[in-house]
């Protein structure tokens, strides 16, 4: 019988696995260098690739590949000072390289990685010093690294790197000692809430679709992305695809899944590439498909790609999408837990909350559960862009607060301005002012300031940015995405944007800002989806802390009136 | 697009998506990236082949900012205005575009050398304000680089003319 082969094959996957854990996890190249070159979108556009080439023809030229290896790794996270590479060796201290360029590469090799082998010289050279990076700096000291673990060491699109790094354990476990509910207890204990915006507690999600009774069961990963300046799921797809796929796996099997669907957007072409490479090796390995390493749990991925529309992040859209339709979004309920995918129980969680599931697996919840606050568990990946001196994609503990994220993390603002306000939450979220900075980053702390977690942008402002413009910006973008099914969303948004824009001109009116207080109103109640409940947030939280910004905009406003527009506090 | 018939792309993704489920937009997407838009016969083969009614195939093509109904220039040249790029200045780089180019954002030129659109945030924040032209991407991005942005492209084209 067919399937006796595939369990044998399957069987003899696990063994593997299990002799992999005998010997303790870590690289096995047996290398006493090795060359760490970031191979992440942002460092390839900044010519990472040939850097990586550069490193190669260079190790080569020099003979000594037998000592050396060169691993293309996922983001490292300092973006804007790319290419970034990392040199590791042997009894020396660890060196990061930024703005690699391949001359500089081909010096590195001659005149630092060779040397030392060679036991000719014990330091970094003086000269090489100006492409060093502080590994001790509080960029890469202060942040804490569940999700983004294997980033910057492990090569992407090899499945033999990630098992060599403990992956595909947790799985085993999962299969072979738990029971479907011990994994959904496990997830429930943890505390992981989704990291795709709403913060939905994870493990109650996957009760409500392990209860779920249908012909088929979908576990759906969400990878549209589109809050539009943020990049933290493509940064995992691309630097750790096999991290989402065992996350899909275990919780494949924990709500008793027969199949799992990948809904990436479309513009993240890297991404796709490797996690549909990945996907195939995890075939091959008997990691996807039937009998999964010769258990009796059948599961396999297949990969979906958005088309360019933000709406299509929102659940039931999504699943629209997938069907092949517009990418609308319907009334809830049902949740897609009861009624999803073709009708059938369905249960959607983003890139980030599947990047979690087998760390936790491997720790233990109790462990998971410690790091992080009371009610916001774990740790959050973000984009840290805009004004800030060290951009890039970082990860820390839940309950560090804003300030530590910008100026320790973050470096603090680039340039002589002095910081404004952090945004949060992309289009759904909203600004956070200086003087509240001490904030912790936590699910309920922001929402009670007017933003919200969201997934994952954080856009740093000076005092040379304007915050009416940023408003603009956010609701011109929900404007162009409402997908137009209800009247609120699409009515009141364009009516919004037509009066802030007006504002932003110079041509707005006293009543203008009443219009848009109670045009947000009526949107945030009535629309059908999170689009349009959410789109007012940026122009409201604006407007609740920078009220001054938009009413120093109205000309009739001189003085006298009760505004607090500057021109008024002259007057006083 | 070397292949015999001009329409052996399509039919071929019809073949492999005819028979999956929720494949319809895959299908599309397969006939975009060869094609570069989605022609009007090959949304007819589409309908044909999978036997989805033409209205549909068109409603989902219209919804979806992604797709083309009509051939774009030789170079497509995206302009980022996600968030860290619009905060960075990137409208301006956009505006330089048009002005250079003489079109519009959302339009091609008219020897259909260049198609110039907006795109939001390519994953690459750090690099911010940035600017994709047929896949490579240009990070840092000034209005004073746009011209020669161009006339890159603009020798690439010429170039390989010279070799045909
Ligand atoms: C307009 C809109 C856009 C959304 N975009 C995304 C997105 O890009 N990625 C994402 O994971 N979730 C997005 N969500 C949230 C999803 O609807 C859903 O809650 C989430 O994927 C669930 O996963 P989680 O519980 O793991 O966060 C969006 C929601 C709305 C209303
Ligand atoms: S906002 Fe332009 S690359 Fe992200």
């Amino acid at each position: 019988m067919a399937n006796e082969k595939l369990i044998q094959k399957g069987l003899e996957a696990k063994a593997r696995l299990e002799e992999r854990a005998k010997s303790g996890f870590g690289d096995t190249s047996g290398a006493r260098a090795k060359v760490y070159g970031c191979n992440s979108t942002s460092c390839r556009s900044a010519g990472g690739e040939s850097v990586i080439d550069s490193f190669n023809q260079a190790v080569d030229a020099n003979e000594l590949s037998d000592q050396v290896r060169i691993v293309p790794t996922g983001c490292m996270g300092l973006c804007a000072k790319g290419p970034l590479v990392k040199v590791v060796i042997d009894g020396m201290e660890d060196q990061m390289f930024k703005e690699v360029e391949p001359m500089v590469a081909r010096l590195i090799v001659a005149e630092y990685i060779t040397p030392v082998l060679e036991g000719k010289i014990s330091e970094l050279p003086e000269f090489l010093k100006q492409y060093t990076l502080d590994l001790n700096s509080p960029f890469f000291a202060s942040q804490q690294k569940i999700v983004l673990q294997n980033l910057g060491h492990i090569n992407p699109e090899s499945i033999d790197d990630y098992v060599d790094f403990g992956g595909y354990q947790a799985l085993k476990k999962c299969l072979f000692e738990m029971s479907p509910q011990d994994v959904v207890n496990e997830i429930k204990e943890s505390g992981l809430r989704g990291r795709g915006g709403g913060g939905f507690p994870t493990g109650l999600k996957w009760q409500f679709s392990h209860d779920a009774e249908g012909d088929e069961k979908f576990v759906i990963c969400n990878g549209d992305e589109g809050d539009p300046g943020a990049y933290m799921d493509s940064g995992v797809l691309e630097g750790d695809p096999h991290a989402v796929i065992e996350g899909m796996l275990i919780a494949g099997y924990a709500q008793r899944a027969t199949s799992g669907w990948l809904y990436i957007r479309a513009e993240y072409p890297l991404a796709i590439k490797r996690i549909e490479n990945a996907i195939r090796q995890a075939r091959k390995n008997r990691l996807l498909g039937d009998n999964i390493l010769g258990s009796d749990f059948s599961f396999d991925l297949e990969v979906r790609l958005g088309a360019g529309a933000f709406v299509c992040g929102e659940e039931t859209a999504l699943i629209a999408s997938i069907e092949g339709k517009r990418g609308t979004p319907r009334p809830r309920p049902p949740y897609p837990t009861e009624s999803g995918l073709w009708k059938q129980p369905s249960s959607i969680n983003n890139v980030e909350t599947f990047a979690n599931i087998a760390k936790i697996i491997n720790m233990g919840a109790k462990e998971y559960s410690k790091i992080g606050t009371d009610k916001s568990k774990g740790t959050k990946v973000f984009a840290l862009t805009g004004r800030v001196r060290n951009g890039g994609l970082v990860e820390v503990p839940m309950g560090m607060t804003l300030d530590e994220i910008v100026n320790q993390v973050g470096g603090g603002v680039d340039g002589d301005a002095e910081l404004k306000a952090v945004q949060t939450g992309g289009p759904s979220g909203g600004v956070i002012p200086k003087h509240l900075l001490d904030l912790p980053v936590c699910y309920d702390e922001l929402k009670a300031v007017g933003s919200i977690m969201g997934s994952g942008g954080m856009i740093v402002m000076d005092e040379d940015d304007s915050l009416v413009d940023i408003a603009k910006f956010y609701l011109g973008f929900t404007v162009e995405e409402s997908c137009g099914k209800c009247a609120p969303c699409r009515i009141g948004g364009q009516q919004m944007l037509d009066k802030l824009t007006k504002i932003a001109a110079g041509d707005g009116k006293k009543q203008d800002v009443t219009d848009i207080k109670r045009i947000a109103h009526a949107m945030q109640k009535a629309s059908l989806c999170g689009l349009g409940q959410t789109a007012p947030n940026p122009v409201l939280s604006t407007l609740k802390f920078f009220e001054s910004e938009y009413t120093d905009k109205i000309k009739e406003c001189c003085g006298g009136c009760a505004c607090s527009c500057n021109k008024n506090e002259a007057a006083k | 697009m070397a292949n015999s018939s001009p329409n052996s792309g399509t039919a071929m993704a019809v073949k492999k998506w005819k028979k999956k489920r929720g494949s319809l937009i895959m299908a599309l997407h397969e006939i975009q990236d060869i094609k570069g838009y989605v022609p009007w016969e090959d949304a007819q083969e589409v309908a044909v082949g999978m036997g989805v009614p033409l209205a549909r195939i068109y409603e989902v093509l219209t919804f979806y900012n992604y797709f083309k109904l009509e051939a774009p220039g030789k170079a497509v040249i995206s302009v980022c205005l996600g968030t860290a790029c619009h905060l960075k200045g990137n409208d301006e780089v956009l505006k330089e575009f048009e002005k250079e180019l003489g079109v519009k954002e959302g339009t091609s030129t008219e020897d259909k050398l260049f198609h110039l659109q907006s795109v939001r945030c390519v994953g690459c924040c750090g690099l911010a304000p940035v600017v994709v032209i047929n896949g490579k991407t240009y990070g840092k991005v000034t209005p004073s680089n746009v011209r020669s942005m161009i006339e890159e492209w603009q020798n690439n084209f010429a170039n390989e003319t010279d070799v045909a």
